[in-house]
């Protein structure tokens, strides 16, 4: 088994209550799937989309991360998957693919110094 | 509180029971936490606001509200239920889960779960019965005291040792696996019906106070024939049993408040939609080879329950019925029920036999109405003066004061006749 991270990008919020409840439906139902198949490792978090950037060696603190809006990253989870293949097929289930969104699912590096 | 006591109670119940399915068993004082927390919270926002429209639902919406700000601050330091333990974990799905909880249509079973959980054999049955009226019932450690009739202190101390065990022995019961439901059936009935004896025959003055113990047996009671496992003829006739007793309660009180016997009661005031229900269910329960002293008592009930009067009452029924129960389930106080019914069929002095045959007769010693049924009996032999002997000590036991002016009045009564002698 092999851990990667799915970082969502992108996807359209809810415009109404009752549809911002129907997504976290489907996200609901995803991650039952994901936690019953033992492919969860950890569910990870939803990011807000305003926050602050720091770069420059600490000069620059900038608002935002500024990315466009269908790159933006709008929360991660830590899966475990025997190999990327799989790992990749898994997130076709994501709701965030049906709004617009991507996962983009990356092993997690073994460091071996 | 305020005119919601039985809207908080209910929901307190229910909430209790769906938080801890959340939270895990083991986190029991956080879910009542979390429901008090709710509670207070409407208290202070409806006193300013009015009750809202839908106060159930606010309840619900705070009480949500607030498990998932605990769920936030408790994550990292608690395991929740292991069902719900990973959904719980991240903002992806914890309000969701939450609300799939207390939204799911089987809160009925949150309540069975908790209610099966409750009566643990690692548990006494008076904590068990504590237990279950706290947890799944909603009563607090002030009302719990006033229906058992306990000091406050010693109810607060034996139903949080009571909580800790519970928390030791195990996760939520599994009302799913068909044989430990069946194994754990008749202790979650007999909690059941000593709840709703408590009101029925029990110590506590106050009638609402009682009425609400019956009516809180009966709803519980209900929730448990609802579930496939558990309408088992046993339960149907518990039920049966409650409601053809409970039926009669408001004709135990005269007008103004004071204690009649059966034999004087006004039979209009008895609940007929109850009688009608208590019927049918005792129909339901005619199956099957097992016969429960919950049948036999409910036919008592029922042949007083559908009689006229005394007179029409169809006593030699009622004996047959007690030998039956006295070798089912015997004790003193079904001896001593049935002496009075044999005292109607042969007479008084063969009842006052029945009395004087009763085994371990020495247990109903501080039980007031086993000097008035002497008393009575010997009332009727024109043997006056030592019926006065047994009212006195009648009094003397008397439990509250409702029972005390029952007896005064006997004596009463007495002193104002004339002896025949």
């Amino acid at each position: 088994m092999a851990e990667f991270l799915y970082l969502y990008r992108g996807g359209q919020r809810g415009a109404t209550p009752q549809e911002s409840e129907q997504i976290m439906q489907k996200w609901m139902n995803w991650f039952k799937e994901l936690t019953a198949s033992g492919n969860v490792k950890d569910g990870g978090q939803p990011l807000e989309a305003e926050g602050k950037v720091v770069k420059d060696n600490g000069r620059t603190v900038t608002d935002g991360p500024f990315a466009e809006a269908k790159d933006l990253v709008g929360g991660y989870t830590l899966i475990e998957a025997p190999n990327l293949e799989r790992a990749a097929e898994l997130a076709k289930g994501c709701p965030v693919l049906e709004r617009g969104g991507a996962v983009e699912v990356r092993p997690i590096m073994q460091l071996d110094m | 509180m305020n005119p919601s006591d039985h809207l908080f109670r209910h929901e307190a119940g229910r909430m209790v029971a769906a938080l801890t399915r959340v939270f895990g068993m083991q986190n029991l004082e956080l879910a009542e936490d979390v429901v008090q927390d709710a509670f207070c919270r409407a208290l202070e926002v409806w006193k300013l606001r009015g009750v809202p429209d839908n106060p159930r639902a606010w309840l619900m919406k705070t009480a949500r509200n607030r498990a998932l700000d605990v769920l936030r601050r408790e994550r990292t330091a608690r395991t929740f239920a292991p069902e719900y333990g990973r959904l719980l974990h991240t903002e992806w799905t914890a309000s969701q889960a939450v609300r799939e909880v207390f939204e799911s249509t089987d809160v009925p079973d949150d309540q069975l779960r908790m209610m099966f959980s409750c009566c643990t054999g690692r548990l006494p049955e008076a904590a068990q019965v504590m237990l279950v009226l706290a947890l799944v019932g909603g009563f607090g450690v002030r009302e719990i005291a006033a229906a058992f009739v306990s000091p406050h202190a010693a109810v607060e101390k034996r139903l949080s040792r009571a909580k800790r065990t519970l928390k030791e022995s195990g996760p939520l019961f599994d009302v799913a696996d068909a044989a430990d439901f069946a194994n754990r059936l008749p202790a979650v009935q007999r909690a059941l019906y000593l709840i709703f004896s408590e009101g029925y025959h029990g110590a506590s003055a106050t009638e609402v106070v009682r009425a609400d113990l019956c009516h809180e047996a009966i709803r519980l009671t209900s929730l448990l024939v609802e579930h496939p496992l558990a309408a088992t003829p046993s339960t149907q006739a518990l039920l049966a049993l409650m409601y053809l007793d409970a039926a009669r309660l408001a004709g135990r009180l005269d007008p103004s408040g004071n204690l009649t016997s059966l034999f004087d009661q006004d039979r209009r005031r008895w609940d007929r939609a109850m009688i009608a229900q208590g019927i049918a269910w005792l129909e339901h329960s005619a199956t099957g080879s097992a016969l429960t002293r919950y049948h036999v008592e409910a036919a008592i009930a029922a042949v007083h329950a559908s009689a006229p009067s005394i007179e029409t009452t169809d006593w030699a029924a009622i004996v047959a019925l007690y030998d039956m129960l006295m070798r089912i389930a015997p004790s003193p106080i079904v001896a001593l029920n049935r002496a009075i019914a044999v005292a109607q069929v042969d007479g008084a002095q063969r009842g006052l036999e029945a009395i004087d045959a009763i085994a371990q007769r020495q247990r109903l010693e501080a039980y007031p109405f086993y000097y008035a049924a002497r008393a009575e009996l010997e009332l009727r032999r024109q043997n006056d003066a030592v019926a006065r002997q047994h009212f006195e000590r009648a009094l003397a036991f008397a439990r509250n004061s409702i029972e005390q002016r029952f007896f005064e009045n006997r004596l009463a009564t007495l002193a104002a006749q004339p002896s025949p002698t």
